[in-house]
C-alpha cells in the first residue's frame, strides 16, 4: 500500500500513520493528541479544504490541512 | 468517613504541608471531580486552556488537605503555557498526591499524561472517569490489573453522578505520605544506556539531582527539549553533561533512522499500547462507529450547512446578551444614581458629596454596569463550552482566519468583543501561541463593544435620523475591517511567522448542566469585577480628582483642570470637525467607558441626557458627528480594557503601545473621513 498524506484521503478512510515530517514542537503537539507513527486514524471529514477531523485514540480530532500534509499514512481501508 | 486513622500516622511532622494535586486531559472531567472533593464552586469546562489559572480548595473530608486544580493538559511537555504550570507544579512544588483524572472511554491518549507522570515519580492516584461514557461505547476496563501493572491505585468514577468518589476521597487520602517504586518505560538497549549515564552524572552533580529527577531529567536531556536545557545551562559544571548529550545524540543518530525524540514518544505509546492490551476489552472498530455525536457533527460541520448554523448561534447569542443585558444594564444605572442621590442629600459637606456620589459611587456605578452584559454573555458563551460547539466554532472559522494569519481559536475572542472587550481579551488565553495570542490582544478593542453603541445611538439618532441604522452598521464595519488590516500588519511586522498548527479535540456533545454553566459564569464575571475593577475604580477616582480640582470650580466645567485640559487639547481634534474643548473633554471622561462619553456630554451641555439629541442637532455637523463616532470607535480602549490588556499581556509595553497606536490610528482615520468629506462637500 503506498504511503501518502493524510489530507489526500477522503472520509470513510482508515489508514495507518508511517511517518510525520515536521518541528520538534509540532511532532510534540501532535504526539500528545494521539499522531504517532503506528497510530490508527479514521478520516470523518475531509472537504478539500480547511481543517481536517479524523478519529484517532478514540477521540475526535480536528486538524489543520498544514498538519494533515505533514502527517504520511498507509491507507488500511 | 474513616478517614482520621490513616491521616494520623503523617500529620505528626507535616501537619499543614499535604496535598492533592488534580491533573488531567481537557474534557477528562477533573473540574467537576474537583467540584466534588472541595464543594467549590469551580467552571465546568470543554475548552482546552480555560482553566490557566492554579485553583486551590480543601478536601472536604479533611480540611487540612489542600487540593489544587492544575490546567487541563493533554501532556507534561513544554508545548503550551498550560503544560508548563503543571508541569512546573509538579516538579517544583512535590504534592503529595497527584490525582491523574482519566476520560476512559478515551484511555490511550489520556494514559500518555499519566506515562509521564510515572516517569516523574510522582505519587499517582488514578481515576477512571466518565466510566457511563466508556461503557456506552463498550469499553471494558479491568482496574485491577491496571493498578498492578501501573503500581497505583486505580478506581473508577463517575464524576457527573457523583460516583466512586468516596472511594476515591479515602484512596487518594491514604496515598498521602506513602511512596512508591514508579513504573519506568524501557526505552530499548541502545536509548536506555544513554540514559544510565546521564543518569549518572546528573546524580553526581548533586544541585541538578536536588531540582529534577534524575532519570526524568536524563529522559527530557536525550529528547532535547529547549525549556530544560536552557534552565540546567545555568548551573555549574554543567558542561560534561552537554558533552554527554552531545555524544549521545550523535550515538543514537547513528543507530536509528528517526529523531530521538520521535522515539521516545513512540516508546511511550508501546508501552501505552501493551498496558491496553492487557487491561481493556473492547469491540474492534470502537474508534470509527459512528455515535449520536458525530450525526451532529455531520450538520453542524457541513460544508454547506455549518457557516449558516454557526451564524445563526452567533446572532442568537447577541439577541440573548441584548434582550436579557440591556434593561439590566438600565437597572444598574437607576440603582447608582438612585443611591448616589439619597447619599448626596445626607452629606452636607459639597466636596465631600462630590468625592462619594460622582468619584466613589459614580466609579462603582461604571463597574457594576458591565456586570449584566457581561454575565449574560458569558452565560451564553458557557452554554457554547459546556455542551462542545465552541471547538467546533474554530473548526468552522479556522480557514477564513488563517487567511487573515490568525488562528481558528481566535475568532471567539474577537466576537466576544462585541459584546465587552475585557472579558473578550481574557477569551484569548485558548490560544497557545504567544504571537497570535498578542495580535488577537492588539486588535480586540476594534471590535465594537456594547458600550459604544449608545454613543452611536445619540449621535446617529439625532444627525441621520434617516439612516441611523446603517450609519451604526457602518461604524461595525469600519471597526472588523480596521481589525483586519492590523492584524495583518502586526503579524508581518510585529509578530511574523506561522500561525500555531490547529490540533484540536472535539469532545463528544453533553448537555451542559444549568449548575455548570452558572458556576462558570460566576466565576469569570466576579473574576473581572475584582481584577478589572481595582484599575477602573483607580482611574474613575482620579478623574473625579481632576474634574473637581482647583477647589471651587463647578465639577467638570471649563475651568476645572478636565476642562482645562479639554480646551488644551481640543485642538488637536479641530482638524477632525470638533474643536470644542467639551467634545475633547467627553472624549477624556469616555475612557472610563465608552457609554460615558454620551453622560459627560449631558453634564457639560448643562441639558442632560434627555435634551442631548436637541442640542447635538444645533452644534454639531453630520460630518463631525460621524467623525466623532469613528474616533469613539478606534480611540484608546477604555480603562477596564487597559487593565485586562495589562493583566493579559502582562507587559505595560504593549499596553501602551495598545493606547498609542489606537489613539493615532483613531485620528488618522477620523481626519480623512472628515477631511475627505469636506473637500467631497459632505461637510
Amino acid at each position: 500500500m503506498k504511503v501518502q498524506p493524510l489530507s489526500f484521503l477522503e472520509p470513510g478512510s482508515q489508514a495507518k500513520i508511517k511517518d510525520i515530517i515536521g518541528g520538534k514542537g509540532i511532532n510534540t503537539k501532535l504526539a500528545e493528541m494521539g499522531f504517532v507513527s503506528g497510530s490508527i486514524l479514521d478520516v470523518l471529514r475531509n472537504d478539500g479544504t480547511g481543517p481536517m477531523v479524523v478519529a484517532v485514540m478514540d477521540s475526535r480530532v480536528a486538524i489543520g490541512r498544514g498538519m494533515a500534509q505533514k502527517i504520511m499514512a498507509e491507507k488500511t481501508t | 468517613m474513616s478517614v482520621t486513622k490513616e491521616t494520623k500516622e503523617i500529620s505528626t511532622d507535616q501537619v499543614n504541608a499535604q496535598t492533592i494535586a488534580l491533573i488531567g486531559n481537557p474534557n477528562a472531567g477533573k473540574t467537576t471531580i474537583f467540584n466534588a472533593l472541595t464543594g467549590s464552586r469551580q467552571h465546568v469546562g470543554n475548552w482546552p486552556g480555560v482553566t490557566v489559572e492554579k485553583k486551590e480548595g480543601r478536601l472536604l473530608a479533611d480540611s487540612k488537605v489542600h487540593v489544587i486544580d492544575l490546567p487541563g493538559t493533554y501532556s507534561l511537555g513544554a508545548y503550551s503555557e498550560d503544560e508548563l504550570i503543571a508541569r512546573n507544579y509538579i516538579l517544583f512544588e512535590n504534592p503529595d498526591v497527584v490525582l491523574d483524572i482519566i476520560d476512559s472511554a478515551n484511555i490511550r491518549r489520556n494514559l500518555y499524561l499519566t506515562v509521564q507522570l510515572l516517569e516523574m515519580n510522582t505519587n499517582i492516584v488514578l481515576a477512571l472517569n466518565m466510566l457511563d461514557e466508556a461503557e456506552a461505547k463498550g469499553i471494558e476496563i479491568d482496574e485491577n490489573t491496571l493498578a498492578k501493572i501501573l503500581n497505583v491505585p486505580v478506581i473508577k468514577t463517575i464524576g457527573t453522578k457523583n460516583q466512586g468518589i468516596e472511594k476515591l476521597i479515602s484512596s487518594s487520602i491514604q496515598a498521602l505520605g506513602q511512596s512508591r517504586e514508579p513504573l519506568t518505560v524501557d526505552y530499548g538497549q541502545e536509548i536506555e544506556d544513554e540514559i544510565l549515564v546521564l543518569q549518572k552524572a546528573i546524580t553526581e552533580h548533586g544541585e541538578l539531582a536536588q531540582r529534577y529527577y534524575p532519570r526524568w531529567l536524563a529522559v527530557k536531556i536525550l529528547e532535547g527539549e529547549d525549556v530544560i536545557l536552557n534552565d540546567i545551562q545555568k548551573y555549574p559544571n554543567i558542561q560534561t553533561i552537554f558533552t554527554l548529550r552531545e555524544k549521545a545524540v550523535q550515538h543514537l543518530n547513528q543507530v536509528f533512522a528517526e529523531d530521538i525524540q520521535t522515539i521516545i514518544i513512540e516508546k511511550r505509546y508501546g508501552l501505552i499500547e501493551g498496558v491496553v492490551k492487557q487491561t481493556v476489552k473492547q469491540k474492534k472498530d470502537v474508534q470509527a462507529s459512528v455515535s449520536l455525536s458525530d450525526k451532529i457533527d455531520n450538520v453542524v460541520l457541513n460544508k454547506t450547512l455549518g457557516i449558516p448554523i454557526f451564524l445563526l448561534t452567533m446572532w442568537a447569542i447577541f439577541k440573548f446578551t441584548f434582550v436579557i443585558g440591556d434593561p439590566l444594564i438600565g437597572y444598574v444605572e437607576m440603582l447608582f444614581e438612585w443611591f448616589g442621590g439619597i447619599v448626596g442629600a445626607m452629606i452636607s459637606n459639597e466636596l465631600l458629596a462630590s468625592l462619594i456620589v460622582d468619584g466613589i459611587i459614580g466609579g462603582l456605578g461604571s463597574i457594576f454596569v458591565f456586570i449584566p452584559p457581561i454575565f449574560t454573555l458569558f452565560f451564553a458563551i458557557s452554554l457554547l463550552e459546556d455542551s462542545g460547539y465552541m471547538s467546533r466554532v474554530a473548526y468552522i472559522v479556522d480557514k477564513f482566519m488563517r487567511s487573515l494569519g490568525l488562528h481558528g481559536k481566535s475568532f471567539i475572542p474577537l466576537l466576544i468583543g462585541f459584546g465587552c472587550n475585557v472579558p473578550a481579551i481574557m477569551a484569548t488565553r485558548t490560544l497557545e501561541n504567544k504571537k497570535d495570542r498578542m495580535v488577537t490582544i492588539l486588535v480586540n478593542p476594534f471590535m465594537s463593544c456594547a458600550a459604544r453603541l449608545p454613543v452611536y445611538v445619540l449621535f446617529a439618532g439625532a444627525l441621520f435620523p434617516d439612516n441611523a441604522g446603517t450609519v451604526i452598521f457602518s461604524l461595525y464595519i469600519l471597526g472588523i475591517v480596521m481589525a483586519i488590516i492590523m492584524a495583518k500588519i502586526f503579524k508581518k511586522f510585529l509578530f511574523p511567522g506561522e500561525a500555531a498548527p490547529f490540533v484540536m479535540e472535539l469532545p463528544p456533545y453533553r448537555v451542559p448542566t444549568l449548575k455548570g454553566m452558572l458556576i462558570h459564569m460566576w466565576e469569570k464575571g466576579s473574576s473581572f469585577v475584582r481584577k478589572a475593577g481595582t484599575i477602573i475604580f483607580a482611574v474613575v477616582v482620579l478623574i473625579w480628582v481632576l474634574a473637581t480640582l482647583p477647589w471651587g470650580v463647578e465639577y467638570a466645567s471649563q475651568d476645572s483642570f478636565i476642562g482645562m485640559f479639554g480646551s488644551a487639547i481640543s485642538p488637536v481634534f479641530a482638524p477632525l470637525g470638533f474643536g470644542s474643548w467639551e467634545a475633547s473633554a467627553a472624549l477624556i471622561f469616555g475612557l472610563l467607558a465608552k457609554e460615558v462619553i454620551v453622560g459627560t456630554l449631558g453634564v457639560i451641555y448643562g441639558v442632560g441626557e434627555e435634551g442631548l439629541a436637541v442640542t447635538i442637532t444645533q452644534m454639531w455637523t453630520p460630518l463631525a458627528a460621524y467623525s466623532f463616532m469613528v474616533l469613539t470607535l478606534l480611540y484608546v480602549p477604555c480603562v477596564a480594557t487597559i487593565g485586562a490588556i495589562k493583566r493579559e499581556t502582562n507587559s505595560w509595553k504593549w499596553t501602551g503601545f495598545t493606547i498609542g497606536y489606537t489613539l493615532a490610528l483613531g485620528w488618522i482615520v477620523a481626519f480623512i473621513v472628515y477631511q475627505g468629506g469636506t473637500l467631497l462637500g459632505l461637510g
